[in-house]
């Protein structure tokens, strides 16, 4: 499929679950299943730590989990210094600085 | 001033702080997409068309790898189902605003928008002028997220792969998902779905982010079900 198509279909799904219940809600025509509404807090954490766990485990397509695995532990560095100051860039920059300290002493 | 300047301005002032944060996130963006290969003009647009900032990291990554356009489309609307939420908590905030409104809004409809909006609607209720306030937080954040894109683009070939730069990626989802591990079920949802990750990796056109995110998402929901 070509990029540019990709990009407007993701664009359209996109606007469309942004304006689907700010439009049926409002007008009265649908209400959330309770099941759904619990449902969506989970998408968050599930989405995102199914990108992060092949990115942080996976060494050539083979889970490693041994100490010279330096994306490994500037990622538990980064979990770390996030869940502390709950800060988007200085949990890229600390960790950023991690992996290239991990990378030049291991 | 008329009122609906002044909610503009009060959204737009509200959304600073969080501007703060988003300008690297897009230059970083920006940098990142030129490096998987976008070409400029599409790693610009996609910060326009689809102008959700997780999501664009993702579609970049799975572009890079090849993976087929409708995997990639499918996972943006895993990525941005989200939005849902917002969509659903604002609702009945905006029921008032004509449906023009609501499209302009909705399209300007990230985390970072919501995230003031809800807050003051939550705290002060709102009257026939306050949908200006969620405008000026939205458009602001639009307006730095095609800046730093464009400057990420610029500035971004001049970056050696040696600095590892695409650790950024996963370094931004974990700063984005510890803040939302708060109890059991969302602990459980994000371990599950990265353990589901790792065993799922192998399969093709990178299904194994969309089955590890369901069974996440279920697990979570389950046990919330239980308590």
């Amino acid at each position: 499929m070509n990029i540019w198509l990709v990009m407007l279909l993701g664009g359209l799904v996109t606007f469309g679950m942004r304006f689907s219940l700010i439009y049926l809600l409002a007008e009265g025509r649908f209400r959330v299943p309770e099941m759904m509404r619990r449902a969506l807090h989970y998408v968050p954490p599930a989405v995102f730590s199914a990108i992060v766990f092949p990115e942080l485990f996976l060494r050539d397509e083979v889970p490693t989990l041994s100490l010279d695995n330096s994306r490994l532990l500037a990622g538990l560095v980064a979990v770390l210094v996030a869940w502390f100051s709950q800060n988007t860039l200085i949990t890229i920059i600390v960790g950023m600085i991690a992996l290239l300290l991990f990378q030049v002493l291991l | 001033m008329t009122e609906q300047i002044k909610n503009f301005w009060a959204g737009v002032q509200a959304e600073f702080p969080l501007l703060v944060g988003v300008f690297p996130f897009g230059m970083i963006y920006g940098a990142l997409a030129l490096n998987a290969g976008l070409p400029k003009s599409t790693a610009q647009m996609m910060s326009s068309i689809v102008f959700a900032g997780s999501s664009q990291f993702v579609a970049t990554q799975l572009f890079h790898e090849s993976a087929p356009g409708l995997v990639i489309v499918l996972t943006i609307a895993v990525i941005n189902l989200r939005h849902m939420l917002y969509s659903a908590s604002l609702a009945p905030y905006l029921a008032s605003v004509s449906t023009r409104w609501k499209m302009l809004l909705s399209y300007l409809l990230t985390d970072e928008a919501y995230a003031p909006s809800i807050v003051k609607y939550e705290q002060e209720g709102v009257n026939r002028h306050s949908h200006w306030f969620l405008f000026g937080a939205g458009l602001a954040l639009w307006t730095i997220w095609q800046v730093s894109t464009a400057l990420g683009i610029f500035l971004g070939t001049a970056i050696p792969e040696s600095w590892s730069l695409d650790f950024a990626l996963p370094l931004t989802f974990i700063a984005m998902v510890v803040p939302v591990l708060k109890n059991r079920p969302a602990i459980t949802a994000a371990i599950s779905a990265g353990i589901v990750a790792l065993l799922a990796h192998p399969l093709p056109y990178k299904l194994g982010l969309i089955v590890a995110a369901v069974i996440g998402i279920t697990a979570g929901t389950l046990l919330e079900g239980r308590k």
